[in-house]
């Protein structure tokens, strides 16, 4: 029979034993000493978001260059079958971008009109809340980032994301790049993917891809500072925004 | 000892499957893996070190890579100060494997070796020699 005193003695050793065990896992999992900083000339914001100007989108050619820039860059697959493509910034109609919100009456011009979608970097993004590795996550900027190391392919940040702007490797996504651009990584078979507002070139000092491309057709800037440019086409111009009624406060919005 | 026969056999069987490792590598010459750092890249730096000393990058370079992706990815923290001062982008392709451009003799030399294999190159691109598959 085990006295109570024992008993006690024994839970607290164990539970001594289980705390130390619990630090020497913290202790190894990161290199401690290491030095790793931001770089002082990367971009600071703290709120990123775009403003895309649609009435200034006005051949196929427009449209092609952004996406091409994109896509080429991040190593994009190009596959054909809608069932398996891989996409982080195409176009749609008006209907089907803006759909609930979308007027009827409108003029056939803006009906007939495309318009470029990509992630929206939701402030209240429900792909991160689905994700069950917190493999996607906010940065403090605000960008909606996907960690591919740690992504299990469960799809659920698809079914969760009500823009359509995540993609599955159904296939090597390899075997569909015709031009490998050596200074960023592909991405492999079973991982989900999308736009990361290019932080690695916000992260340096550079504007994201598309923003570059477009000739400033899109402007990208921080929400969140009163004086920024973004700010200022904000304020003087009529903007719209996708699927503004489910409450995910996307960051991409639409000069109509 | 009731049934010692089977006692004694299964011991037996026991020992023999144990130093299977070493007993099945009897004969065979040790080959010490060699990585090579012989790269046009390596040859034209004047003192031929990596970012950090050769017995520290050897021992912690899965460690440093794994931190670094947290760094990168997680926090936007793209710069390395290494200790000697020196400052490096963090990247597995645009750093590592601009000088270690010679992947097949000089990160898979040891992996073979202890038959580790790291999933990488499933995403990251290795460099040219090999050719991007």
């Amino acid at each position: 029979m085990i006295t109570r005193r024992d008993f006690l003695k024994i839970a607290a050793f164990s539970s001594l034993l289980g705390l130390g065990g619990a630090f020497t896992i913290n202790a190894l999992e990161k290199e401690p000493g290491q030095k790793v900083l931001k770089d002082i000339n990367a971009l600071k914001g703290k709120r990123w978001a775009m403003v895309i100007d649609t009435r200034k989108f006005k051949t196929e050619l427009d449209f092609e260059k952004v996406i091409k820039a994109c896509h080429k860059a991040h190593n994009v697959p190009e596959i054909a079958n809608p069932l398996h493509e891989v996409k982080w910034i195409w176009t749609d109609d008006y209907k089907h971008s803006f759909t609930h919100t979308a007027e009827e009456y409108i003029s056939d011009e803006i009906k007939h009109r495309k318009f470029l979608l990509l992630c929206n970097h939701c402030e209240n993004p429900p792909c991160v809340r689905v994700c069950p590795v917190k493999a996607t996550f906010k940065r403090p900027d605000g960008i909606t980032m996907q960690d591919m190391h740690r992504c299990i392919g469960c799809k659920f940040c698809m079914a969760g994301c009500p823009y359509g702007a995540r993609s599955y490797n159904f296939l090597p996504p390899r075997d569909y790049i015709k031009e490998f651009n050596p200074e960023y990584p592909t991405r492999t078979l079973g991982v989900v993917e999308k736009c990361t507002f290019c932080n690695q070139r916000i992260d340096k000092g550079q504007l994201p891809y598309c923003v570059e491309a477009s000739e400033g057709k899109i402007i990208f800037g921080d929400l969140y500072d009163p004086n920024s440019e973004i700010r200022k086409v904000l304020s003087e111009n009529i903007v719209i925004r996708r699927k503004v009624e489910l409450g995910t406060q996307p960051m991409v919005f639409y000069i109509i | 000892m009731y049934d010692g026969w089977k006692i004694i056999l299964g011991l037996i069987v026991f020992v023999i499957i144990v130093t299977l490792p070493f007993t099945m590598s009897i004969g065979k010459p040790y080959v010490q893996p060699k990585p090579s750092i012989d790269t046009p890249e390596i040859q034209k730096m004047e003192k031929k070190q990596c970012i950090e000393p050769k017995q520290y990058m050897r021992e912690m370079h899965i460690k440093i890579l794994y931190s670094w992706k947290d760094y990168a990815t997680r926090e936007g923290k793209r710069v390395y100060v290494a200790s000697d001062g020196k400052q490096y982008d963090v990247s597995l392709q645009n750093t590592c494997m601009k000088c270690h451009s010679n992947k097949e003799k000089f990160c898979d030399e040891c992996h073979n070796y202890v038959n580790v294999k790291p999933y990488c190159w499933d995403c990251h691109i290795e460099p040219k020699v090999g050719g991007v598959k």
